[in-house]
């Protein structure tokens, strides 16, 4: 088992694997430091890495000029509103299935996710119809509901398999000592779960966070996210590398930190369990 | 109190029926065991009385009053699982209060009772610890804390001990059995291991396939088992079956001698044969012997000093007061 | 537990969850197949509810369906390329000891949780950029002609950017697996006599073996799907227009909704496929 490992072994896996990190993370590094720069520095000839006059200016124009802050609003309710909703309809379902399971379980959470796997462009055109004919294109609450709708199944998925590990003989047990329905879920239950459905929550604040497909095509203005407003920029004009390097980093940052808290679940949640 | 009766009781799943119309009685303050081999439906017919599996038909009374629809919480029993079934994210102090708190017991009676148990448990200095820091006899331990602040009128236990080591095993077998001895509730005890069941009870359940095959005490089923199945069940190592010609001698289908009811003789004696494996323990050795028309190798229960060893020859004669004797449907012939 | 009673309150609380993922896949998928089977171009105020299988027909015969095919193939199996390859050989370097495991964990991890718009325009414009990109002062440095990558190797671009997202995914995945491994599996093979490579070859890949194909599948159905990498770099030109993509233009540019339809049908049909195999070992799975 434990073997003795070189320190020169360990150092030079240790550069290898910094210099492949810091690659890998570079294009987030340079977004990072463009943004502090001025327009003029940004694109400077050879460029200039860390010694440049400091500046927010970027940051500040991004929050006051554009609307940037409308983006921000709809971002966090669109993803916030999606998930609280999915979670709502996801907890008594899985609930149900991880401890009440039937003949049919399996079939249902397979036919769960094969809803997953269907193509956004098969249903496009009927959404928007529908949006239209209900008068909510462009609207955050069609952007709730369509970004619900999507991550449903691997939020369900999840709590599914969260639930699967409280052993029965838990509840049993509370049973036992005496614990009605209610004191069973308020008591036993409740602080059993709460791990696994407040990182099934993170994973999917992420999801909808960062989804780009009907956020881009289905808001204009009113309702469009971070994703939508970044998209804005690919047709630009004058100099906007640094400005559009502070917009990113506002958008990505408070993901990215979640992310890193949920790089367990990540795996647990995309790979539907195949992967332990 | 702890008088528990099932009449009739039967449990089906779907089409399989696990549990056949059973009839038992246990007794107020009595030690009971099931034992059988897995599958028999010992911890189905547990969890029918802990109320955590609805009955198909029948009737179960607890001291007299129709339980059968009750719920587990309404019954009064307590349970130790397999798995302990420690509440994770409670300390330990928290999780032997927990019936106490659904009860709605008084604080100071709660506090009176989690330091007795406590003590009686060895687990005073752990009260703060969740279950997770605890080694496994503690949680067993603390399992066990959690059943008896309720004062139930019957324990149920369902297999206790299969989870640890052999020596820890030993220990808690006595502990639990002292805790019968003071505190002279009912309980009920599921359990593959004979071994257990024999040490530690006052009446013996033997199931099979949801039947049970013979209930009695330790002794009674050792020395006069009820059929075949209970025969090779009961006693450790297995008694010998023997059928064919040395059968017919008894006039039996089945003839059986236990391993200790065989005496090594100089020469001739009913059996004679070549030591195949010896096992030599130091107070006993058992020898695996093979005869000559025999297909399964014969046990043999022998002092402690015997210098026989693989293959050498060997002289058997049964204690004829000791042999037992079964009929072609494998029933005692009295 | 599983009383008649709390069957029935299970199927009660299993069934919101069910019936709006009902309502979700099978109104929207009729409508599309109902408009497959139509002329339906609103600009021109055309509808013709019935032309049977024209639509098909067009979407199929046209040469923008084949390069769309073909394009997405190219996309698909270039990027599951660069991830694989490079998910396998980063999940084994980071099984390595070394000091600050975490910080290279997270550094490696990252691009996974960049919003698609923000990696496309980071790429697009700071380092494909042929004027002020980073790549073009790389070229100049090394005495090499700026190369213009989106116009004149887009599909290569885009693939770069999407492998860079999804290269942290495929590593996390089979970094689990690689930890996963027993390394007395390992320590066996050594006393075989097995040199490094063939533990490499024999054992760790077997083992990765599984979920190596998870990884497939599931990028695979997200990558068919690519959207907005190609919305902000190329919308489309270049060679770089895939299924989705083509799909995309004919109903919402073109506004052709009945041949738009018939392409979704098609990707439907072509992503269930893949579908199929991932929920066989997702099924499978479950079981024990």
């Amino acid at each position: 088992m434990a073997r003795a490992i070189t320190t020169r072994k360990k150092i030079m896996w240790t550069a290898l694997s910094w210099g492949i990190g810091l690659l890998i993370f570079f294009p987030i590094l340079w977004t990072f430091l463009t943004s502090f720069k001025s327009e003029a520095t940004a694109i400077a000839d050879p460029p200039v890495w860390f010694l440049f006059d400091w500046t927010t200016v970027n940051y500040t124009d991004v929050l006051e000029r554009s609307n940037y802050p409308l983006a921000l609003t709809n971002s966090i309710i669109i993803a916030l509103g999606s998930t609280l909703l999915g979670i709502i309809i996801a907890v008594p379902a899985a609930w149900a299935m991880a401890f009440v399971p039937g003949k049919r379980t399996k079939d249902v959470l397979l036919w769960m996710l094969s809803t997953k796997m269907l193509p956004a462009v098969g249903v496009l055109y009927p959404l928007v119809l529908i949006a239209k004919y209900f008068g909510i294109l462009d609207s955050r609450i069609l952007m709730v509901v369509i970004l619900m709708l999507i991550n449903l199944p691997i939020i369900v998925w999840m709590l599914y398999t969260y639930f699967r590990e409280i052993p029965v003989d838990i509840l049993e047990a509370a049973r036992m000592d005496g614990a009605n329905l209610k004191s069973e879920i308020l008591y036993v239950l409740t602080p059993m779960a709460l791990p696994g459905i407040a990182s099934t929550i993170l994973l999917n604040i992420i999801l909808a966070w960062n989804e780009a497909f009907w956020t881009i095509l289905l808001t204009t203005v009113s309702a469009a996210p971070l994703t939508k407003f970044i998209a804005s920029f690919s047709a630009p004009e004058g100099l906007f590398y640094a400005k559009l390097s502070a917009a990113s980093m506002m958008a990505i940052a408070p993901i990215l930190i979640m992310g890193w808290f949920s790089q367990k679940q990540l795996v647990r949640g995309l790979t539907f369990g195949a992967v332990k | 109190m702890g008088r528990i009766t099932l009449e009739n009781v039967q449990k089906k799943f779907g089409d399989v029926e696990v549990i056949p119309p059973l009839n038992l009685t246990i007794e107020d303050g009595e030690f009971v065991v099931f034992v059988g081999p897995s599958g028999c439906g010992k911890s189905t017919l547990l969890r029918l009385i802990a109320g955590l599996e609805d009955v198909t038909g029948g009737e179960i009374r607890i001291d007299g009053k129709p339980a059968t629809d009750l719920p587990p919480a309404k019954r009064g029993l307590a349970m130790v699982f397999q798995s302990y079934a420690l509440y994770p994210h409670m300390s330990v102090r928290k999780n032997i209060a927990f019936p106490m708190k659904m009860a709605g017991m008084d604080q100071a009676e709660q506090d009176r009772r989690i330091a007795k148990a406590a003590t009686a448990l060895n687990l005073t200095d752990y009260l703060d610890r969740r279950p997770g820091q605890l080694s496994g006899g503690q949680r067993q331990r603390v399992a066990i804390g959690r059943a008896i602040v309720r004062e139930p009128a019957a324990f149920l236990f369902d297999e206790p001990l299969s989870n640890l080591d052999a020596a820890l095993r030993v220990g808690m077998r006595m502990e639990i059995s002292e805790l019968h001895k003071s505190l002279e509730t009912t309980m009920i005890y599921v359990t593959h291991d004979q071994v257990e069941a024999m040490t530690m009870a006052d009446k013996i359940v033997v199931l099979r396939a949801g039947h049970i095959e013979q209930v009695g005490s330790p002794l009674e089923l050792y020395k006069a088992p009820r059929n075949v199945f209970v025969a090779g069940f009961i006693g450790s190592p297995k008694m010998n079956l023997l059928a064919g010609a040395h059968a017919d001698r008894h006039d039996c289908a089945t003839m059986g001698i236990r391993p200790e009811h065989l005496d090594v003789v100089d020469g001739g004696g009913t059996f004679s044969g070549r030591v195949g494996i010896a096992e030599h323990l130091g107070s006993d050795t058992f020898f695996h012997v093979h005869v000559d028309g025999i297909s399964e190798p014969m046990t043999v229960r022998a002092g402690g000093e015997i210098g026989l060893t693989h293959g050498d020859t060997i002289h058997l004669e049964p204690q004829a007061d000791k042999i037992h004797r079964f009929d072609a449907q494998g029933l005692r012939i009295a | 537990m599983a009383t008649e009673h709390s069957k029935a309150a299970a199927r009660i609380m299993i069934a919101p969850a069910v019936f709006v993922l009902l309502v979700w896949m099978l109104v929207p998928l009729c409508m599309t197949l109902y408009f497959s089977f139509a002329d339906y171009r609103p600009l021109r105020a055309t509808f013709e509810p019935w032309i049977g299988f024209d639509n098909y027909v067009s979407f199929f015969t046209s040469s923008s369906f084949i390069s769309s095919v073909v394009t997405t193939l190219q996309m698909v199996g270039g990027i599951l390329c660069i991830t694989i390859v490079g998910g396998v050989l980063l999940a084994l370097l980071l099984d390595q000891p070394m000091f600050g495991q975490g910080i290279v964990r997270i550094l490696v991890i990252a691009p996974f949780f960049v919003m698609p718009t923000v990696s496309a325009l980071v790429w697009k414009n700071m380092f494909f950029n042929v004027d002020n990109g980073l790549f073009s002062y790389l070229y100049a440095a090394l005495g090499l002609q700026p190369y213009d990558f989106l116009s004149q190797a887009p599909l290569l671009s885009i693939i770069v950017i999407v492998a860079w997202q999804w290269l942290p995914f495929a590593t996390l995945i089979l970094l689990t697996a690689v930890q996963s491994l027993s390394s007395e599996q390992l320590e066996a093979a050594e006393m075989d006599g097995a040199p490094g490579l063939s533990r490499f070859w024999y054992i760790i890949l077997p083992h990765l073996s599984r979920a190596i194909t998870v990884v497939i599948l599931i990028q695979t159905i997200f990558l068919l799907s690519i959207f907005a990498e190609i919305f902000v770099t190329t919308n489309g030109a270049f060679g770089t227009r895939t299924l989705t993509y083509l799909v995309y233009q004919r109903v919402l540019e073109s506004q052709n909704i009945g041949l738009g339809s018939a392409g979704g049908i098609i990707a439907v049909i072509l992503a269930n496929i893949v579908a199929l195999f991932l929920m066989r070992i997702v099924g499978k799975n479950l079981d024990n």
